[in-house]
């Protein structure tokens, strides 16, 4: 099967700024992918390379097995959605659906039928003749996403469609989107620096740092193998555990603990285990089950989230975050508590220091 | 006892500022209120009412002088605003969507004719026409005389000016990823241009038109260096005539460029108000 968008070393220099170094990826047909990564990572530059709004400066990128590097936007078979939407102002939603449509040339019976379709799939029938400025920004943004689904792209960019989204308005929209993607089975490329927006639509994420593409999997692999600090600090919140490598299955923390891991590398090597909060247990002092690695600790400070409780665990070397969930089965600890924390094996991934 | 020095205070300041309303107002329109009314004066001196006639335009009406020199100042008008209207849109589009070697440059020249007075671009003008033609008839033998082109030539190098200085405040205005967002849409560049920058900068085009025309209309420092026999805009014919000695004949002739100017000012308020009516309508997205 060809990748839909498939990138060898491609790589895009501002003047002396290095945007986007030399990056490898392809993303399947018909896949949800999501670049995600903090503000100036690259990731909008590797989008706006796909949609043509960018000449790459060196490398390669193919379409469906076609090379595009420098085919100008209006050749290429994908469409955008833009961050403020761009929606044209003196054009009504019919108009604006329709404009890609008449720039193909497309017969005018086939405009009005598939326009019309399009503003059905986004659930707008009746607004036609409305202009943008009188939509809200959810129904804005679904124009803009019929407007771009109404030419049958080849590949949907969407440059953080949700961005200027309420909370709520994002969550729906999320789900939504997800579930247009299955029905058009179109293949989409999504760029987010929300982490959780990342998570819960991607089929498959690529995490972006500093123009280079840092690990690429599900959101599971991203979530609990993530390749090294940056990742995992990203994704999610985690604790960093000092340590060295002992033998393939041990590492020795800064303080002595031993503790069993997977995969633990080379011997020797200074590493920091990435360790979620909500893995970590709480117990009382001393009693954590036998076979696990337990850290003592006091509880320094207790922040109430609603559905959780976060404690800051204070040991002599560090202090660690932990999320307990808030049901009555689990007890609550409060500050100055002497406890023990420990994890299953499974639960800690070994990065480099 | 303050209280009532205070009101006594605020009163006199409103009187004052009311007073240097009036004033103001007196200033800027008296001249043009007596203009009107002696231009329909029966005495053959200017400032002298001789009884209501309406001579002085029937004399218009009869002028060929005149006539000629309206239609002339017409056809000027229009050529160098459509001329200056393309090259001063193009020139701020220029500006405004590309960086090329020597932008800022390009910039400064621009505003050039904006700053500089009117007698220097005359100066300018008449100069490069003068070696120009000199040029032309000692490399190909044509001989070229100053008169309508000359005219429209200067009048659009300075409208260039404000053309674009006026379309450009717009066009930075203006949501540029609509351009790309025309683009992604399978727009070519022209096409992008006609469908969608044309219509979010129209405003600012048909301002600058406007002003253009306005300003083309009333100019006789740099018309009357540049043109020649047989081709006299009127202000430049209102000019002479008044050198010949006034009659209420010109007030006439004043009487109806205000009007045509009023007209123009009145549709470029217009033209500004559905361009903010536009603005307001938009969210800022």
């Amino acid at each position: 099967m060809v990748p839909a968008v498939s990138m060898r070393a491609l790589t895009k220099r501002f003047d002396d700024v290095v945007a986007v170094d030399a990056i490898d990826l392809d993303i399947a047909d018909g896949e949800f992918f999501a670049l995600l990564g903090p503000s100036g990572c690259g990731k909008t530059t590797t989008l706006r390379m796909i949609a043509g709004l960018e000449i790459p400066s060196a490398g390669s990128l193919k379409i469906y097995g076609d090379e595009v590097g420098t085919l100008p936007p209006n050749k290429r078979p994908v469409n955008t959605v833009f961050q403020n939407y761009a929606l044209f102002p003196h054009m009504s939603i019919a108009d604006n659906v329709a404009f890609g449509l008449k720039m193909q040339k497309t017969p005018k019976a086939d405009i009005t039928r598939r326009v019309g379709e399009a503003i059905e799939l986004v659930r707008l029938s009746g607004m036609e003749h409305r202009r943008p400025n009188q939509l809200s920004g959810g129904q804005q943004q679904r124009v803009a996403l019929a407007r771009a689904l109404v030419n049958r792209p080849k590949v949907l960019l969407l440059d953080e469609p949700l961005a200027a989204l309420d909370l709520k308005l994002r969550q729906g929209m999320q789900f939504e989107l997800k579930q247009l993607q299955r029905e058009v089975g179109i293949t989409f490329v999504f760029v987010t620096h929300d982490q959780e927006e990342a998570l819960s639509m991607a089929d498959r994420i690529g995490v972006m740092g500093d123009g280079e593409l840092l690990q690429v999997g599900s959101p599971e692999e991203i979530y609990d193998q993530p390749v090294n600090r940056f990742v995992a600090d990203f994704i999610g919140r985690s604790n960093f555990l000092p340590g060295t490598v002992e033998d393939a299955a041990t590492v020795c923390l800064t303080n002595g603990t031993r503790v069993a891991v997977q995969h633990a590398g080379a011997t020797g090597e200074a590493i920091a285990l990435s360790l979620r909060p909500e893995r970590v247990q709480i117990a009382d002092r001393d009693a954590t089950p036998d076979g696990h690695a337990h850290l003592d600790g006091t509880v320094s400070m207790v922040t109430f989230l609603g559905s959780g409780v976060v404690y800051q665990v204070a040991l002599d070397w560090m202090t660690i975050e932990v999320r307990a969930e808030n049901r009555p089965s689990v007890p609550r600890r409060d500050v100055g508590d002497a406890v023990s924390l420990w994890w299953r094996d499974d639960a800690v991934a070994v990065v480099p220091a | 006892m303050s209280e009532a020095s205070s009101a006594q205070a605020r009163g006199l300041a409103k009187w004052g500022l009311n007073l240097n309303v009036v004033l103001v107002l007196v200033f800027l329109y008296a001249p043009i209120v007596l203009l009107t009314i002696y231009s329909f004066s029966g005495a053959r001196n200017p400032g002298q009412w001789g009884g209501f006639t309406l001579d002085w335009y029937r004399a218009l009406g009869d002028d060929t002088r005149v006539q000629d020199a309206i239609w002339v100042s017409v056809k000027v008008a229009l050529v160098s605003t459509v001329v200056s209207v393309v090259l001063g849109t193009m020139a701020a589009l220029a500006l405004e969507r590309f960086t090329f070697r020597g932008k800022k440059v390009f910039d400064a020249l621009l505003y050039l004719p904006i700053i500089i007075p009117d007698v220097t671009m005359a100066v300018m003008m008449l100069l490069f026409f003068t070696q120009a033609f000199d040029l032309l008839d000692d490399w190909f033998g044509l001989r070229i005389a100053k008169g309508f082109a000359t005219i429209v030539v200067s009048h659009i190098a300075f409208n260039i000016a404000f053309v674009s200085v006026v379309v450009r405040a717009r066009i930075a205005g203006m949501d540029a990823t609509l351009e790309q967002a025309a683009a992604d849409l399978y727009a070519t560049r022209w096409r992008a241009f006609v469908h969608v920058t044309l219509p979010q900068i129209m405003p600012g085009v048909l301002g600058g038109a406007l002003l253009a025309l306005t300003l083309s209309l009333d100019d006789v420092v740099v018309t009357q260096f540049v043109a020649g026999p047989g081709s006299t805009t009127l202000p430049v014919y209102v000019f002479s005539l008044i050198r010949k000695g006034v009659t209420p004949l010109i007030n006439a002739v004043s009487v109806v460029m205000l009007a045509a100017s009023l007209v123009l000012v009145i549709g470029s308020l217009f033209a500004q108000r559905a361009n903010e009516g536009r603005r307001r309508r938009e969210p800022a997205a």
